[in-house]
């Protein structure tokens, strides 16, 4: 990789298209990410409105779901589920999984190890089309006739592979098969290549104790996708089998519709062993990027080095191996052995430790620091905060017990949206806040960040918080209407509560949206280091060139987190900057 | 309507995102001019008092939410390990409560006194053995405590012994698109063979009626259980996965097609007794009110009012099995052992229902001429 970059003529198509820079790959994913999220959010609102009205006529169910799935504004009962289904898909796999790991990896990788671009530039681009090739099939799905997959995210068969059992299991499922395939096809593309970019290609002096936080993350991210997304592969080409050419991997003995299909021998119970071997360290996959940019925004912001470097990188290690065996405790009431149960049980709450000695390695890196309340770091801290409130009730859902009463009711909901969504949607805007003025050399308006961030903040508790009490009230998700059960009848009014705080922040994002388009070209201009930040990034020119820096890759001398050291003058001390005689280490 | 409503909500917003960067704007008075868009003291004064009030916040409603919502939970538990389960539950509670009241404290607390000011430098803090060995092995006392009593849990709850299984009844439930059916076992306490190909008009449960243990079986639509006695149900699905859910009993095991799957409880409150219940009986008054009140509503755009709400256990449909998953439900009732035994007396084995359907009655043909397409009859009762 050493001939010189930065020189080459470039055409439009080349420079914003068929990109072969990781700077604009990540930009490309940042942008397709955001596009897809105003998509999920938008079909939660809907089946929010749904759920606290039922069986209303609203106009923008005309509008937007038309006669087809929604006679006279009224939305179809499986049209609902169709929502839910495509809304958790969205959010997880198009969002949070390639949107926000496929954003900051792609950007932060080479810039902050020191290298001028990704391992393979032509696979990167490949994973990028892929993915939104993916993505159109995806959006695609929403129009089929017959409804979109509707069998939950989670896509579990019988369910999903009947199209007698539900319409959205026909052609809709089919698409979604197809969107998923390819989109697995380009995680792993991605994954690799950033794998293989941190181990080969640190720059001169960055051993892998002085990688910035951020890069663990992505690092040990991509790890997970490499070791789980193909066991998904398997398990959805399976099930295409199973859909198309009669095999019965996932089914046997069924009657449906004054039928018997042929189908034998086979187990629903081994796709759920499949789906959420990769299920669970998906929700990793999408959390510790998030993490990893918070630790970074954190000491960034606090002028202070992150509490427990070392800590911190043990527990990423840590969630990580443990994530790969606790897929089960989403299974503990499926029929399996209930012994397989205690055993879950026990690896689902060992998570806790290292959760709960990340989340006070934060509150200390806060401790005597000299906050800049960033909306950066304001979202950081909201992370923490939503991590700790959404992690805690954790404990009460990998309890194999105390999960048979709890589980699939809305606490659930509550739960992973408050510690995987929420937590992990902070995670993204954080890292949009602090590395727009890298990616599109402008600032983003601060004052909008902050009204941004202060109604999201309280509308993510009003929505979720309140899912805790109806859930222990025995409220099931994914139910159309809960007006069939006179017992739920004194949950309308919290539900209608939580749709109102659901649209209210919905309709606050609209701002992030105005300052992030409007501030690409109308910001103000950013200098080259901002935020006073340590890392790499920030000493490349803020105009992006081809290779990132202009003359030689600089040396590494010291980890990122010198804020505040005593005997510099300045309070951050980046990491290009040698060692002063006599100066102590930390980490070598 | 709708369409202006969301008209005004848009204005609205629009008003409150242009007064809120207002008062931000004011607070920029004095700060520097070129980089403006990085905080200044004042950003991080009036966000450092916005993290106080924050915590504020997640403290008021919480409260707000025990006294509003507090009495939504379901109460008393209704079978023997539902007293084991609430008292985990409460314990779990109660340490997340604590450990979210604190560290959100701290949190927040932090993020107010620490703001950033012009002059000001953090402390150096980088590492501490001492502290992070004290907040490693805390989490594993109480992780550790946690985990031992819910696996003592859970072992009592899913094994059954073999002097309970000799003393206790069998029943099995039967899932299917939108339904719920239930086969009691008889006295020989064995539940006669079954498969899904053996299903034909009244045997909708596919019971191999040859089979001598299924002569006595009897399959009812409503569930009856006798109090103090250990029920095992043995679960099976025809069609998709299905979940039944009582959550009164702290119950809940999925229904699979192709296997049969396991849960075994003592229900150990009579539906009598749990309607004379103080919080079940607030509860009820509680959920008529709204009731009448939507009654109201309805009476006057000249539909019929809903039915008054008596409690009942409910067993309900809990894993996404098709459109109608959201009204997949079986009424529950718990009777005194005689009353129960009374009941179930009355039902006819499904071996005599079988035999009534299938005499050649030469009624038939006056009703019918053509033969009856048992599929098709199949087919009618799972609509």
């Amino acid at each position: 990789m050493s001939h010189d970059h930065g020189h080459h003529k470039e055409t439009f198509i080349t420079k914003y298209i068929f990109s072969l820079d990781h700077k604009m790959i990540a930009k490309q994913y940042l942008i397709s990410g955001l596009l897809m999220g105003i998509v999920g959010v938008v079909l939660s609102l809907f089946f929010r409105m749904q759920i606290a009205w039922p069986e209303e006529s609203f106009e923008v169910f005309k509008i937007f779901l038309g006669d087809n799935f929604a006679p006279d504004g009224v939305m179809r009962n499986d049209i609902y589920l169709a929502l839910v289904t495509i809304h958790g898909t969205i959010m997880v796999f198009f969002v949070l999984t390639a949107g926000l790991s496929g954003t900051f990896s792609n950007l932060l990788i080479p810039l902050q190890i020191g290298a001028r671009d990704m391992a393979s530039g032509f696979m990167n681009m490949l994973s990028f089309w892929l993915f939104f090739v993916s993505c159109i099939i995806m959006i695609c799905s929403l129009f089929v006739e017959s409804g979109p997959a509707s069998a939950g995210w989670t896509i579990y068969p019988p369910l999903s592979a009947l199209p007698q059992a539900i319409p959205g299991s026909g052609l809709g499922m089919t698409l979604w098969l197809a969107s998923m395939a390819i989109f697995i096809a380009s995680s792993l593309m991605g994954s690799l290549n950033y794998v293989v970019t941190v181990i080969n290609m640190r720059t001169k002096g960055m051993t892998m104790t002085r990688l910035p936080l951020t890069v663990w993350a992505f690092f040990v991210t991509a790890i997970i996708g490499i070791v789980s997304f193909p066991v998904l592969f398997s398990a959805a080409l399976l099930l295409i089998f199973d859909r198309s050419f009669g095999t019965s991997f996932f089914l046997s003995d069924i009657f449906i519709q004054g039928e018997v299909l042929h189908y034998q021998g086979g187990s629903p119970v081994l796709f759920e062993h499949l789906f959420w071997f990769l299920g669970h360290p998906e929700v990793y996959i999408v959390l510790l990027p998030a993490l990893g940019i918070t630790s970074e925004i954190i000491a960034t912001n606090a002028r202070k080095p992150i509490f427990g470097y070392r800590a911190m990188i043990a527990s990423i290690l840590a969630i990580a191996f443990l994530s790969t065996i606790v897929w089960g405790h989403h299974m503990f009431v499926s029929g399996m052995n209930p012994f397989l149960g205690s055993v879950f049980t026990f690896t689902t709450l060992l998570i806790a430790i290292p959760s709960a000695v990340k989340a006070f390695n934060y509150i200390t890196t806060l401790w005597k620091g000299n906050l800049q309340m960033n909306p950066a770091m304001l979202f950081s801290i909201g992370l923490v905060s939503t991590f700790i409130s959404g992690g805690l009730t954790g404990i009460i859902l990998g309890d194999s017990t105390l999960d048979i009463n709890v589980h699939d009711t809305y606490f659930v909901v509550a739960h992973f949206h408050l510690v995987m969504g929420i937590s992990a949607l902070y995670g993204f805007f954080a890292g949009v806040y602090h590395w727009f003025p890298k990616m599109f050399g402008r600032m983003m308006n601060k004052n909008l960040g902050y009204v941004h961030f202060w109604v999201t903040a309280i509308c993510a508790y009003g929505v979720f918080f309140p899912m805790h009490f109806i859930g222990m009230a025995g409220l099931p998700r994914r139910y159309y209407t809960n007006s069939a059960f006179p017992l739920f009848d004194e949950l309308a009014d919290v539900n209608v509560l939580i749709t109102v705080f659901a649209i209210v922040g919905a309709a606050f994002q609209i701002v992030f949206f105005w300052n992030f388009f409007y501030s690409i070209f109308y910001g103000k201009k950013a200098s080259q280091n901002p935020w006073k930040s340590n890392t790499l990034e920030w000493t490349t020119p803020v105009e992006h060139i081809h290779g990132n820096w202009p003359g030689e890759i600089p040396e590494v001398h010291r980890w990122p987190y010198d804020y505040s050291k005593p005997g510099h003058d300045e309070d951050f001390v980046p990491q290009v900057v040698p060692m002063k005689d006599g100066e102590e280490q930390l980490h070598h | 309507m709708t369409s202006f409503l969301v008209f005004i909500i848009l204005v609205l917003v629009g008003i409150a995102v242009w007064q809120l960067t207002k008062i931000f704007d004011l607070t920029q008075i004095g700060g520097i001019a070129e980089d403006s868009e990085i905080a200044n003291d004042k950003d991080n004064s009036v966000n450092g008092y916005l993290m106080f009030a924050f915590v504020g916040f997640i403290y008021v409603f919480t409260i707000y939410s025990l006294y509003a919502w507090g009495d939504l939970v379901l109460g008393t538990p209704a079978s023997e390990h539902g007293t084991d389960y609430d008292n985990l539950m409460y314990i779990s509670l109660a340490i997340i409560f604590f450990v979210q009241t604190i560290t959100q404290f701290l949190l927040h607390y932090f993020a107010f006194k620490y703001r950033g000011k012009e002059g000001q430098k953090a402390l150096y803090f980088a590492d501490n053995n001492k502290l992070e060995a004290i907040w490693t092995i805390i989490p594993v006392i109480v992780l550790a405590g946690l985990i031992m009593y819910g696996l003592y849990t859970w072992n009592n709850i899913m094994f059954v012994d073999e002097e309970d299984k000799q003393d206790a009844i069998v029943i099995e439930l039967y899932a299917k698109q939108f339904g719920w059916e239930a086969r009691y076992a008889g006295d020989d306490k064995t539940l006669g063979k079954a498969n899904v190909r053996l299903i034909e008009g009244v045997n909708t449960l596919g019971v191999d009626l040859a089979d001598p243990a299924a002569q006595d079986d009897k399959v009812v639509t409503e569930l009856h259980l006798p109090v103090g006695k250990k029920v095992i149900f043995k679960m099976r699905s025809q069609d998709v996965l299905h979940s039944a859910y009582m959550p009164h009993f702290r119950v809940q095991m999925n229904c699979v097609p192709g296997m049969i799957t396991q849960f075994a409880f003592t229900p150990t409150v009579t539906t009598a007794d749990m309607r004379a219940d103080q919080a079940i009986m607030a509860k009820v008054d509680k959920i008529n009110k709204i009731r009448t009140e939507k009654s109201k509503k309805l009476v006057a755009e000249g539909s019929t009012a809903l039915d008054p709400y008596t409690f009942d256990y409910l067993l309900l449909c809990n894993k996404i099995c098709g459109a109608s998953h959201y009204n997949m439900q079986m009424k529950i009732v718990v009777d005194t052992p005689e009353d129960f035994k009374a009941w179930l007396a009355e039902k006819p084995t499904l071996a005599q229902q079988w035999k009534e359907a299938n005499a050649p009655a030469p009624a038939a043909s006056e009703v019918a001429p053509t033969s009856v397409d048992s599929t098709k009859v199949v087919a009618q009762v799972i609509k």
